[in-house]
C-alpha cells in the first residue's frame, strides 16, 4: 500500500503533517513526530509583530527607572548581545533539520513588506525545506476596500516568492467575498500551494470580568467542513498544492480530505488532545480504511471527490446549505 | 612616547578594571556606592573576558560582606589572587578577617568607596568614618583623590601589596569619586604587567596552604608568645611606605604621573599648610593655586599612604616655611583629644622635630578641623576660610567647616562668594526626573565631549533618596584645564529644567552665571511661555541677563515614539545651544551612541531616537525677554503654614532644598523624629488621578487595600458629618447590612497620588451599558487638583468608623481601618507598601516595628518627610531601623524589652493594688486582649490606672506610671526584604524563629535586592535574570517557609495579595494572634522584576496561578487541636509556569540573552513548582498524628 503523497516539490511518506503549532517549539516533540510517522513538520510560526514588540518591550524595562536612584542605577545586568531578531527561530530550524530526515517546513507572519522579506531569506539561509506564509490579517480598518486586502495578499506573496528559492505555501483565511478567485491568484502570483484554511484567534468574554480575553479553542470534527469543500472546489483548478488543516482528527478525515483533492492533512488539535504519538493511529487506520475498501494508493484516491470528479458538483455549492437547513429536524 | 589611551568613565569601573585584571578569586556583596565595582567584574567575567594572566576571574556574590571576606581570606590562604569591594557598615563586617589577613601577612587590596557609617542615622554618602574604623587592622590604608588616581591606586595598591605582604585597603571618595565620570588614561595591560613583578605572584602561590607541603596557620597562642608575634611583623610595616614610594616612582616612569606618599603641592615657601587625603584634596590643591597666583604663600600635603603612617616622609614633606597646618578629616571621633588624621599628624611633628627629620625648625601650629560628612559640600570658599583661621595667632582647633554650629561654636564662617571656578570651563546644571532620561542623557554627553575634544571633563550626579519622583541634578563642567573642582556647580553658565514645575519648587535660577542661559522643556511655546514663570523666575531672568530658550520636549518625544522619555531631545538641545560641537558633528555623534548603547536591542530602537534628533530642532524656541517681571505666580512655601513648628522650621527647609542652612541646634541630638510628617509634603506628582465613580461601586475594598501609598481610602459615617461638605464631595449609602443608613465615601488625595493606577486596575466594577468605565478611572489631575483638595481635607475631619466591630478578615471591612502609615517615598506602584499599611491599618496603634535595612527602611525613614503616623488619639506605630543584618534580633530586643516591663509593671501592680482599687487591679491582670474590643477596654483600664498613680506618692507609684502602658498588648513586627532574610540576615532571623518568643516578622519578598539595584538573593527563583545572575539563577529560590516549619512552633504563611487578598489579612491576623513567633513571607512586585506596575497585582495572581508562588498558612495552633498545622490555600497550578515567566523581564530578558540555557532553565522551574507543590500537597493532606492517635484509640 502506497500512502506517499507529493506536497511542495517533495515526495512524502504519508499525506500527515503536523501543523504549525506550540507542540513544534521543542525538538524533541519534532523528533516524536518523526517516530510516529509524521511525512513533514511545519514548525510554529514566526511573528515578526511579536519580535517587534518584544524589542520595544526590553527596551522599556531596561531603560525605566535607570539613573534615577543613587543606590541603584540600572537593574539589570547589562549583556553584551540581545538576540533580539529571528535568530533563536533560526536556530531551530537548523537543530530540526539536525535532528530528524523528515522535511521541516517553517511558518512565518510578518507585518511587513522588508520582515516578510527579509526573514525568508534567513529561513531559506537556516535550512528549511520550504515555507509556508502565515498571514495573519484581520482587516478591521473601516475603510479598507475587499480589494485592498486581497491585493496585500498577493504582493507579500510575490515579494517572497522573488527572494527564495525554496517552495511557498500560504495559509489562508476563509474570509474572501470569493475564495476560489482568490486562490487563483495567488496560485497565478506563484503559490506553490495553498493551506486551508487559518484558523483566526477569535475573542472571547469573561462574564465575570466584563473583560475580552484571548480564548484558543481546539477545532472540533465540525471544522472540517469548510476546508472539505474549498479543496474540493479547487482541486484541478488551481496548480498550487491544496493543504487541509481545521478538524482533521481521525483517520475517516484524513480520507475525506485526501478524496476532494488534499495534498496532505494537517493535524494539530488532535495532537494536542491525544498526544504526538496519536498520528501513529490515524496512520494505521488510513491504512485499514483503504485496505478494507481495497485502495492501493492515496494518489488513487485524491481527488476521487473534488467537485470536478464527483458524482454531483452542485452537492458542494451553496444550494447545499439549504438544502441541509430544510432536512435538519430539531429532537423531539 | 607611548600610545596613551583615554576613555571617559567613573572611578567605580576605574578601579575595577583594575582590580580584575590583577585577581583571579572576587567575592562581594552588594552595598552603596561600591555596588558597581561588583557588578562591572561580575559583568565582565560572564563575557569571559580574561585577567593580564589570560584567565577569567571567578566572581561570586556572598551573603554578606563578612562572608565575602571570609571567602576572599580562603581563597588568599589558597594561593589565588583575591579582591573584594565594599563600603561604610559592609567594610565593618569585614574588620574580623582584616586583622587575620593582616596577621598572616597576606598580599591583597580591597577597594573601599569609603562612604559614612551609620550612627544616629543611615547615610549613603561620603566621608572616612568606615575606613577610619579599619586602621588598627594592620591592613595599608591608600587613599586616591580622583577618578585618574583611584585607577593608579587601584594598580599601585596591588604591586605594593604584593611586594610588602601587608594587605592594602585602597580607598576613594563615595559618590564623589566612585560616581564621578572623568576622562583618564587607561592602564593597559602590558604595563600592568611591568607593574606587578611576577616572582612576587609566585611567592603568594607559594605561601598557599596545600596538602603537597603542608603548614598550619591559625593557631591558637598563649601569653607566652602572642605579643613578641606581634612584633615580629615590624619590619614588614617598617619596609612598606618605602616599596609603596618605590611603585609609585615605577609608575611615575611608565606614565608620567608622579605620585608621593605625601605630595606637598603649593609655594616652595608657604607659610599656611593644609594636610587631608581623598577628593577634598583636590578642592585645596585648585584653592592653592588661585590663591599662589593672589601672591600668598599657601601649601597642601595630600596623604597618599595613611597607614602606615611614614612619619618621617610627612615632615620631610612640609616645607621648611610652615607656620601654621590646619589637618582636616573626613570623619568624627565623638569624644577624643582629635580626629585621626590630626592625631597623627600631631605625633609626626613632635617626633619629627625631635628626630631632626624635614625641614621645619620650630613646632608650627597646628589645628585640626572636620569637613565633609555625610558628602557634604567642601568647597574652595571653605578652603580659604581654612587658610584665613591660620593666619589667626590663637586659630580655633577643634573646628568644623560647611556647616554653622550654633550650639558648641566649632564651626568657622567662610564666604560663600568666593569663587576660583575659571571662566575658560564650562558649567552646565541640568535638574530632571529620573524617569525623564535626564542622567543617562548627560552621561552621553559628557562622553561625547570627553571622547571628541581635547578637553578636561567632569559628570557629577546627584540623585533623589525619593523613589516615587525622583529629581535628579547633573553637574557637568568641560573645559581645557585638569578639572579639580570635586563640588557642586552654583555659577552655572547653562542650567536645563526639564521639569517645568521645578521652577516653582527650586531657587534654581540663583546658579546661572550673569549672561547664562535657561532652557526650559515646557508645553508653552515662546510666546506663551512669559506669562507662565513664577515672578522671582521672571526677575531672575530680567536681572542677570538671562538667555531663554524653550521646547516642548515630551511632544517631540511622544511624536517619536519615545513616551516621556525626553533625554535625546534635551541632549541635542543642550548640544545646540551651548555649540561645544559643530552642530552636525554633535548629532552626528549622538546618533553613532545611539547606536553604540541601544542597536543591540534593535533597529526600531535607535529608529525613534534618530526621529526625535531629527524632530528637535525645529521645536526649540529662544523666548524674547520682556523688560518687566509682573507673573501673579508666586513660588508656594514648601509646607502650609498650620503645620507644627518643627515641621516648617525645619523639615521644611529640607524640603525646599536649604537643609545646608539648617543650624547644628536645630536638629535633635540622637537622630529622633516625629513620625506623621508626609503628610505636609504635597509633592503633586500625578498627571492622572483615581476618580471615583459611586453609583458602579460595589464597596468592595479592594482599590483600597492595594494602593501603595494610601492615598485612596474609605469612610463609613453618620449622614450628619456630610454638613458642611464641599459641593463636589461624593458619597453613596453604604451598600453593608452592618453599616445600614450610614454614608460611604471612597476618597482620593490628590497631591499624594503617584498615579500608579493599581487601584483602577483591580476595581472589578464596570458600567453596565459602557463596560469601559469602571467605578475608578484615571482622570488629569491639574483639574481636578482644587476641587478635589477640598474633598480630602473634608474627608480627614469626618471620624473614623469604629473599629471594634468591623470583621476584620473581610476586606470591604477592614479596608476602612485608617492606615498609619501614608504617602512613602516609595516607587510608584510598589508591592511591598500595601503590606506595610495593611499591618499599620490591623494592628498600628500598638505596634512596633523593628525595620532591616533596604527599600523599606529608605521609604519608611527617609528625611525630610516620614510615613509612619498617628490615629486620632496620638498612638501609632514607632518605628527604627538598626542595621541591614541584625534585625531579627533588634526585634527580639523590642520583645524582650517590652515582655520585662510588662512582667515588671504586673509585679508593681500587684503591690499597689490596695492602693489602687483591687478590682481594676484584678481586672488589668487577667484582661483578655484577644480582639480590638479587649484591647480597647484595657487601655481604659490601664488609663484609669494612671490616673491613680499621678495622685500616689510612692516610689512603686512612679515606677508603674512609667511602665504602666506596657499592660497594653503590644505588637512587635519585624520588617525586612528577602536580601536581610535570605541572605544576611538568616542567621539571626533563624536564631529568633528557634527563641519562642511572641515576635512577627514580615519579609516583603522581591526575590532580589532592589534598594541596591536588582542584585541576586537566594529568594530568587530559578531562571530569573539579575546582577551576579546575568545567565539566569541556576539554582531554586530557597524554601524559607519550609525551613521555618521545621520548628514546629513557628506560626509560618506565605501570602501574595495580589492574588487572594483575604487570604493576606487572615494570614496577618493569625499571625498576630499566635502566641509565639511568626513568619509571614509576602510575594511584593518591584520595579527590579522588568514589569508593568499598573497591572502588577495581575503578576501576584499569575505567580499563584501557576504554582510559582504558593498561598498557605502553617498554624501550630491547628497542631494542638489535632488537626493538621499546614493549610494550603493554593489551588492546584492551573497555569504553565512559562507563562507567569513570561509576564516579567527577569524572566524573558534570558530568551534575549541566552534562548538555549532560558528554554532549560523554564523547564526546570516547572519541575521546581511541579515538585513543589507535590511537597506541599502531600505535607497539607497528612493527618496530623494526634488526629491518627485519636482516630486509633476511638
Amino acid at each position: 500500500m502506497d500512502l506517499s503523497t507529493k506536497y511542495l516539490g517533495m515526495t512524502l511518506r504519508t499525506p500527515l503533517v503536523p501543523s504549525a503549532s506550540p507542540l513544534s517549539e521543542e525538538i524533541d516533540n519534532i523528533k516524536r513526530m518523526e517516530d510516529a510517522g509524521a511525512a513533514a513538520v511545519i514548525l510554529h510560526s514566526l511573528f515578526e509583530e511579536q519580535l517587534r514588540l518584544e524589542r520595544y518591550e526590553l527596551h522599556h524595562h531596561l531603560t525605566h527607572h535607570i539613573n534615577s536612584f543613587a543606590e541603584a542605577l540600572t537593574f539589570f545586568p547589562e549583556p553584551t548581545e540581545f538576540h533580539v531578531g529571528p535568530e533563536s527561530y533560526l536556530y531551530h530550524i537548523q537543530k530540526a533539520k539536525e535532528a530528524v530526515s523528515i522535511p521541516i517546513i517553517a511558518s512565518l507572519n510578518g507585518t511587513s513588506v522588508g520582515g516578510w522579506i527579509d526573514y525568508s531569506k534567513r529561513i531559506e539561509r537556516a535550512g528549511a525545506d520550504a515555507l509556508e506564509l502565515n498571514i495573519y490579517y484581520i482587516p478591521a480598518d473601516i475603510e479598507m476596500t475587499s480589494e485592498q486586502v486581497e491585493q496585500t495578499y498577493v504582493e507579500i506573496l510575490k515579494a517572497v516568492k522573488s527572494e527564495v528559492k525554496i517552495p511557498v505555501a500560504l495559509k489562508l483565511s476563509p474570509f474572501f467575498n470569493n475564495i476560489a478567485y482568490m486562490a487563483k491568484r495567488l496560485d497565478d502570483a506563484g503559490a506553490n500551494a495553498l493551506v486551508l484554511f487559518n484558523r483566526f484567534y477569535q475573542p472571547d468574554i469573561d462574564l465575570e470580568t466584563l473583560e475580552v480575553r484571548p480564548n484558543i479553542i481546539l477545532s472540533t470534527p465540525q471544522a472540517l467542513r469548510l476546508p472539505l469543500r474549498w479543496i474540493a472546489i479547487l482541486y484541478g483548478r488551481v496548480k498550487a498544492d491544496l493543504a487541509a488543516t481545521s478538524g482533521v482528527h481521525t483517520a475517516r478525515d484524513v480520507i475525506k480530505m485526501l478524496m476532494v483533492g488534499a495534498n496532505i492533512t494537517m493535524l494539530c488539535s488532535v495532537l494536542l488532545r491525544h498526544g504526538i504519538e496519536h498520528i501513529r493511529i490515524i496512520e494505521q487506520g488510513v491504512r485499514n480504511w483503504m485496505e478494507e475498501h481495497e485502495y492501493e494508493s492515496v494518489q488513487q484516491m485524491q481527488g476521487s471527490m473534488s467537485q470536478k470528479n464527483c458524482e454531483d458538483p452542485s452537492a458542494f455549492e451553496r444550494s447545499q446549505y439549504m438544502r441541509g437547513l430544510l432536512t435538519y429536524k430539531p429532537k423531539a | 612616547m607611548r600610545n596613551r589611551i583615554f576613555a571617559t568613565i567613573d572611578g567605580n569601573e576605574a578601579v575595577a578594571s583594575v582590580a580584575y585584571r590583577l585577581n583571579e578569586v572576587i567575592a562581594i556583596y552588594p552595598i552603596t556606592p561600591a555596588s558597581p565595582m561588583g557588578e562591572w567584574s561580575d559583568s565582565w567575567s560572564s563575557e569571559g573576558r580574561p585577567n593580564i594572566w589570560g584567565t577569567v576571574p571567578l566572581v561570586v556574590e556572598m551573603q554578606s560582606e563578612a562572608g565575602a571576606a571570609g571567602t576572599v581570606h580562603g581563597a588568599l590562604q589558597t594561593g589565588s589572587l583575591a579582591t573584594t569591594f565594599t563600603a561604610s557598615q559592609g567594610l565593618l563586617l569585614m574588620i574580623p578577617n582584616m586583622y587575620k589577613i593582616a596577621g598572616e601577612l597576606t598580599s591583597t587590596v580591597f577597594h573601599v568607596a569609603a562612604r559614612t557609617v551609620a550612627t544616629h542615622a543611615l547615610s549613603i554618602f561620603c566621608d572616612h568614618s568606615d575606613v577610619m574604623a579599619t586602621r588598627a587592622t594592620g591592613f595599608a590604608l591608600l587613599c586616591s583623590a580622583s577618578v585618574q588616581e583611584a585607577m593608579d591606586f587601584a594598580l599601585i595598591a596591588q604591586a605594593s601589596s604584593l611586594e610588602s605582604r601587608i594587605p592594602f585597603l585602597h580607598f576613594f571618595d563615595g559618590f564623589r569619586t566612585s560616581h564621578e565620570i572623568s576622562k583618564v588614561e587607561l592602564l593597559p595591560d602590558d604595563d600592568l604587567h611591568t607593574m606587578i613583578d611576577e616572582d612576587l605572584v609566585l611567592a603568594h602561590r607559594a605561601r598557599a596552604l596545600s596538602p603537597d607541603r603542608p603548614v598550619l596557620r591559625g593557631t591558637t597562642q598563649n601569653p607566652d608568645i602572642f605579643f613578641q608575634s606581634r612584633e615580629r611583623a615590624n619590619p614588614y610595616y617598617i619596609d612598606c611606605p618605602n616599596i609603596t614610594q618605590r611603585a609609585m616612582d615605577k609608575f611615575a616612569k611608565l606614565f608620567g604621573r608622579a605620585y608621593r606618599l605625601f605630595q606637598y603641592h603649593g609655594a616652595p615657601d608657604a607659610e599656611h599648610v593644609i594636610v587631608l587625603m581623598g577628593s577634598g584634596a583636590e578642592v585645596v590643591h585648585e584653592t592653592v593655586d588661585h590663591l599662589n597666583n593672589r601672591g600668598e604663600k599657601v601649601g597642601l600635603v595630600k596623604v597618599r599612604l595613611y597607614r602606615p603612617f611614614d612619619t618621617k616622609r610627612f615632615i620631610e614633606a612640609l616645607p621648611s616655611t610652615t607656620q601654621a597646618i590646619a589637618v582636616l578629616d573626613r570623619t568624627k571621633e565623638p569624644g577624643s583629644s582629635g580626629e585621626p588624621l590630626y592625631l597623627d599628624s600631631v605625633t609626626a611633628i613632635h617626633e619629627g622635630i625631635i628626630g631632626g627629620w624635614g625641614k621645619i625648625k620650630i613646632i608650627p601650629k597646628i589645628i585640626g578641623g572636620r569637613y565633609g560628612l555625610s558628602s557634604k559640600e567642601f568647597t574652595p570658599a571653605m578652603v580659604k576660610a581654612i587658610f584665613d583661621l591660620l593666619s589667626i595667632e590663637k586659630p580655633k582647633n577643634h573646628f568644623t567647616v560647611g556647616i554653622h554650629d550654633d550650639l558648641t561654636h566649632t564651626s568657622i564662617t567662610y564666604d560663600p562668594k568666593f569663587s576660583t571656578e575659571p571662566d575658560d570651563v564650562f558649567r552646565a546644571l541640568f535638574y530632571g526626573l529620573g524617569s525623564d532620561g535626564t542622567v543617562g542623557a548627560n552621561k552621553n554627553s559628557i562622553k561625547i565631549i570627553g571622547k571628541n575634544t581635547d578637553y578636561h571633563i567632569q559628570g557629577y550626579f546627584v540623585y533623589d533618596s525619593r523613589k516615587a519622583g525622583a529629581v535628579t541634578i547633573s553637574h557637568l563642567r568641560f573645559g581645557t584645564r585638569p578639572i579639580r573642582s570635586a563640588y557642586l556647580i552654583d555659577r552655572a553658565n547653562l542650567l536645563g529644567c526639564h521639569q517645568p514645575i521645578f521652577l516653582e519648587r527650586y531657587d534654581m535660577l540663583k546658579h546661572i552665571l550673569p549672561g547664562g542661559t535657561l532652557l526650559l522643556n515646557t508645553p508653552y511655546g515662546q510666546e506663551e511661555i512669559w506669562e507662565h514663570l513664577p515672578l522671582s523666575v521672571q526677575k531672575q531672568i530680567i536681572e542677570k541677563k538671562i538667555k531663554f530658550y524653550v521646547i516642548d520636549a515630551y511632544k517631540v518625544a511622544r511624536r517619536s515614539g519615545l513616551g516621556g522619555r525626553i533625554n535625546i531631545v534635551m541632549q541635542v538641545c543642550f548640544f545646540a545651544i551651548s555649540q561645544i560641537l559643530p552642530k552636525d558633528r554633535s548629532i552626528e555623534e549622538i546618533r553613532r551612541f545611539l547606536y553604540e548603547t541601544y542597536g543591540k536591542q534593535g533597529e526600531e530602537i535607535v529608529h525613534m531616537n534618530l526621529q526625535a534628533i531629527n524632530n528637535t530642532l525645529a521645536h526649540l524656541f529662544e523666548v524674547k525677554i520682556p523688560d518687566r517681571a509682573d507673573s501673579p505666580i508666586e513660588i508656594p512655601p514648601p509646607v502650609p503654614e498650620e503645620a507644627p513648628l518643627f515641621v516648617r522650621e525645619v523639615l521644611g527647609k529640607m524640603i525646599a532644598s536649604q537643609g545646608d542652612e539648617l543650624p547644628v541646634s536645630a536638629l535633635p541630638p540622637d537622630g529622633t523624629y516625629p513620625t506623621g510628617t508626609t503628610k505636609w509634603e504635597k509633592l503633586n506628582l500625578a498627571l492622572e488621578i483615581p476618580v471615583w465613580e459611586p453609583e458602579i461601586c460595589i464597596q468592595c475594598g479592594k482599590c483600597i487595600i492595594v494602593c501603595p501609598h494610601a492615598v485612596i481610602r474609605i469612610k463609613t459615617y453618620d449622614p450628619k458629618y456630610l454638613e458642611g461638605a464641599p459641593d463636589k464631595f461624593k458619597s453613596s449609602y453604604a451598600r453593608d447590612e452592618v453599616w445600614k443608613g450610614l454614608k460611604y465615601t471612597i476618597q482620593v488625595a490628590p497631591e499624594d497620588c503617584t498615579e500608579c493606577g493599581i487601584c483602577v486596575d483591580v476595581c472589578p466594577a464596570r458600567s453596565k451599558s459602557e463596560t469601559r468605565i469602571k467605578a475608578l478611572n484615571m482622570h488629569p489631575q491639574p483639574p481636578l487638583r482644587e476641587e478635589e483638595r477640598k474633598n480630602w481635607d473634608f474627608f480627614l475631619t469626618i471620624p473614623e468608623t469604629d473599629r471594634i466591630h468591623l470583621h476584620q478578615a473581610s476586606v470591604r471591612h477592614q479596608q476602612v481601618q485608617q492606615p498609619l502609615f501614608e504617602f512613602s517615598s516609595a516607587c510608584a506602584g510598589c508591592g511591598e507598601t500595601p503590606y506595610i499599611k495593611l499591618l499599620s491599618q490591623l494592628f498600628g496603634d500598638r505596634l512596633i516595628v523593628a525595620n532591616s535595612t533596604g527599600c523599606s527602611s529608605i521609604y519608611g525613614g527617609n528625611l525630610p518627610t516620614t510615613p509612619w503616623t498617628t490615629n486620632a488619639e496620638g498612638r501609632g506605630p514607632a518605628w527604627s531601623n538598626s542595621l541591614f543584618e541584625d534585625n531579627a534580633e533588634f526585634g527580639l530586643g523590642f520583645r524582650l524589652s517590652i515582655d520585662k516591663q510588662r512582667e515588671f509593671a504586673t509585679h508593681l501592680l500587684k503591690k499597689v493594688s490596695l492602693v489602687i482599687g483591687e478590682n481594676l487591679a484584678h481586672a488589668i491582670l487577667n484582661a483578655e486582649q484577644k480582639d480590638e474590643a479587649g484591647i480597647y477596654e484595657q487601655r481604659k483600664r490601664v488609663e484609669a490606672l494612671k490616673k491613680w498613680l499621678q495622685d500616689v506618692e510612692s516610689q512603686d507609684a512612679r515606677r508603674l506610671l512609667s511602665i504602666a502602658d506596657m499592660l497594653v498588648k503590644k505588637s512587635v513586627w519585624i520588617i525586612g526584604g528577602d536580601g536581610w532574610a535570605y541572605d544576611i540576615g538568616f542567621g539571626g532571623l533563624d536564631h529568633v524563629l528557634a527563641s519562642g518568643y511572641n515576635i512577627n516578622i514580615l519579609v516583603l519578598d522581591t526575590e532580589v535586592y532592589s534598594n541596591t539595584g536588582g542584585q541576586m538573593s537566594k529568594a530568587t527563583p530559578r531562571a530569573a535574570v539579575a546582577k551576579f545572575a546575568s545567565a539566569g539563577k541556576p539554582a531554586p529560590k530557597k524554601d524559607l517557609g519550609l525551613i521555618a516549619m521545621t520548628y514546629g512552633n513557628v506560626y509560618v504563611a506565605s501570602v501574595a495579595m495580589g492574588a487572594k487578598d483575604e487570604h493576606t489579612i487572615r494570614a496577618f491576623l493569625e499571625a498576630e494572634a499566635y502566641e509565639g513567633p511568626s513568619l509571614i513571607i509576602a510575594y511584593s512586585h518591584c520595579i527590579a522584576h522588568g514589569i508593568n506596575m499598573t497591572t502588577a497585582m495581575r503578576n501576584q495572581k499569575a505567580a499563584v496561578d501557576s504554582g510559582q508562588w504558593l498561598l498557605y498558612r502553617f498554624n501550630p495552633e491547628r497542631a494542638k487541636q489535632g488537626e493538621n498545622p499546614l493549610h494550603l490555600d493554593s489551588p492546584a497550578p492551573k497555569i504553565p509556569v512559562q507563562q507567569y515567566l513570561y509576564m516579567e523581564n527577569r524572566f524573558k530578558m534570558l530568551l534575549k540573552t541566552r534562548p538555549i540555557e532560558a528554554k532549560r532553565l523554564f523547564k526546570e522551574a516547572q519541575q521546581d513548582v511541579n515538585s513543589r507543590w507535590s511537597l506541599y500537597e502531600y505535607l497539607a493532606a497528612r493527618k496530623s498524628e494526634i488526629e491518627k492517635r485519636n482516630k486509633s484509640s476511638g
